[in-house]
């Protein structure tokens, strides 16, 4: 089997994005390895809803949610091991924890389990119908974190000190640079894998023509609820790493407009394609860096951009670049 | 007598003041092609769509195996081995007719939550999906997308489906339906053969297709079946002539 034109732009794409930080500081700009690192992370966050929007063609409107709950446990989980004070169940007592693979599994369980209940819903919906409920279900997990003041409430939630990793410092940016770097390479080897698999010919022929994979006898709603919670797993990894990044989660990480930003993230890159969330989110950010630094209004000229791309470039950027997507 | 694979019993389905199905039953033995012919508007998709389980019916029962299938989804019904293809062909329009049928293939084999294994290296799926390519006549464009294929072909390729699943039963919906006449009887000659392999409900309105193949036909009009026999006792049938054939018949 010969390697796609996507799979190798995917990868070229991966080592520009792994040069970048080192030559910002050959360069003595040590800020934009910042910027490098938010690339990754929206792009992993990305990944994961190519999952559910690109191969199982599921529109969801509501991914901040689980962004925003893998901030919330990074935040959460740290803020309790800063204080000391152990997170209590009632039933049962759990201390915090500052471990980054720790705070990881938690925010994957729980960005899982809650893509999973909100999927086992909402994907009785299709179509606008699916939309507006992720929609809701997110927004309600927005209004849920804006009104406990228990952790930060509106104002949101400080770490204090960037979370740990076993045997790095993670508070050298370029360090935690490639933490993030390797998640969003494992999570990109992830897609691929389970693109080629038997699962996703299923989610994918799903996409395609609904009535054809019952007929065959393989229950859709089954195979999309799947795809929906591991969508939910790496999108809630990808929350995690970006409040560690900024070192702070608020509700602004689960409101629509972050649903908003990784929707127009994958479209802006190329739906479906492994390297279009990478592609994505590096535009995203270089415009918001370099438009931004020149006018407030560059989220104007981001939308003249993504018009561009709807009507000029269904395919995104990959789509330009390495052509039609093939199923050989 | 043979046990019937597949029995449609006292099948009623109304639409508001519509009687689209009145009372139905019917039965395919082993062996057999059994056509349902009528004129547009008999009812002909209504009740595939009931045997199938797009459409559940008001009153009566579907069996198939020995089992009490009335209440059993779409994907239910295939998975105990009813076969189907559509008036209209439905396939995974980017994906290549080998890719179709391997869809099949994984769906028969009972795996699709397997989440590693690369399905265009697995053996397990790409012979048995070109075998049933090769009986349809498609393997040399087994690499050609679905969308691409032209009308004749994706009919075809349904079958090939169809066979790939190891239906015991198909229920085939105007698979003429398109076809130009090389194609319909050829068509007609692979389906002749089939039948030993499962029996076929054959929805079609191809007369030359149907009187060649049909060990019984049945005739429905405004959702009843008027008339049920052999091909020559329908043709002789008054009343099937006057309702349907016409007088040139």
């Amino acid at each position: 089997m010969s390697v796609s034109r996507d799979t190798i732009l995917g990868i070229v794409l991966l080592l520009v994005l792994l040069m970048l930080p080192y030559a910002a500081l050959e360069a003595g700009k040590p800020f934009y390895v910042t910027l490098a690192t938010r690339m990754a992370i929206l792009a992993l966050a990305a990944v994961g809803l190519n999952i559910a929007l690109g191969l199982g063609g599921l529109v969801s409107f509501g991914h901040a949610a689980f962004f925003g709950v893998g901030g919330y446990a990074a935040g959460i989980l740290a803020s309790h091991a800063f204080a000391g004070q152990p997170l209590d169940f009632g039933f049962l007592s759990v201390p915090g924890t500052k471990t980054m693979p720790v705070i990881w599994l938690v925010a994957i369980a729980v960005g899982g389990l809650l893509a999973a209940a909100i999927g086992a819903i909402s994907l009785r919906t299709s179509g606008v119908y699916f939309i507006m409920i992720t929609l809701a279900f997110a927004q309600m997990t927005y209004y849920f974190a804006v009104s406990w003041p228990a952790y930060g409430g509106e104002d949101g939630l400080s770490i204090t000190l960037r979370n740990g990793f076993p045997g790095v410092n993670t508070l050298v940016p370029i360090n935690f640079f490639l933490i993030a770097w390797g998640l969003l390479a494992a999570a990109l080897v992830l897609f691929a894998v389970l693109r080629n698999s038997r699962f996703g010919a299923a989610l994918q022929a799903a996409r395609q023509n609904e009535v054809r994979v019952a007929t065959i006898g393989i229950e859709p709603y089954r195979i999309r609820l799947a795809a929906f919670a591991l969508s939910g797993m790496v999108t809630a990894l990808a929350g995690a790493l970006y409040a560690d990044l900024n070192r702070f989660v608020s509700p602004s990480m689960l409101s629509w407009h972050m649903s908003g930003e990784l929707i127009v993230l994958a479209i802006l890159g190329g739906v479906g394609r492994l390297a279009g969330p990478v592609a994505g989110a590096m535009l995203f950010v270089l415009f918001e860096f370099l438009l931004g630094g020149l006018t407030e209004r560059w989220q104007f000229f981001l939308g003249l951009v993504l018009l561009g791309v709807v009507l000029f470039a269904r395919g995104g950027v990959v789509g330009l670049i390495a052509g039609r997507p093939r199923h050989d | 007598m043979t046990e019937p694979v597949l029995a449609v019993s006292g099948l009623t389905k109304t639409f508001g003041a519509l009687k689209a199905t009145a009372n139905v039953s019917l039965d395919l033995k082993p062996g057999e092609i059994h056509a349902l012919i009528g004129p547009n508007g008999a009812g002909k998709s209504t009740l595939i769509h009931q045997i199938a389980g797009t459409l559940r019916p008001d009153s009566g029962m579907v069996r198939f195996m020995g089992h009490d299938i009335t209440q059993l989804g779409v994907a239910g019904r295939a998975r105990l081995g009813l076969g189907r293809s559509f008036q209209v062909s439905s396939l995974a329009p980017e994906f290549s007719a080998l890719r179709n049928v391997m869809l099949a293939v994984q769906a028969r084999q009972g795996s699709s939550f397997r989440f590693f294994k690369p399905v265009m290296r697995d053996v397990s799926l790409i012979e048995p999906a070109m075998a049933a390519l090769e009986r349809v006549g498609l393997a040399e464009r087994a690499k050609i997308p679905a969308a691409e294929l032209s009308h004749g072909e994706r009919r075809q390729l349904e079958i090939a489906i169809a066979l790939a699943l190891g239906s015991k039963a198909f229920l085939l919906d105007e698979p003429m339906a398109g076809m130009g006449p090389d194609g319909s009887r050829a068509l007609t000659a692979f389906l002749d053969g089939l039948r030993t392999e499962a029996p076929i409900l054959l929805v079609e309105h191809d007369m030359d297709a149907v009187f060649a193949l049909a060990d019984r036909v049945s005739v429905l009009v405004y959702g009843r079946i008027v008339a049920s026999g052999t091909v020559e006792e329908i043709r002789a049938d008054p009343e099937v002539r006057r309702a349907y054939l016409g007088d040139a018949a």
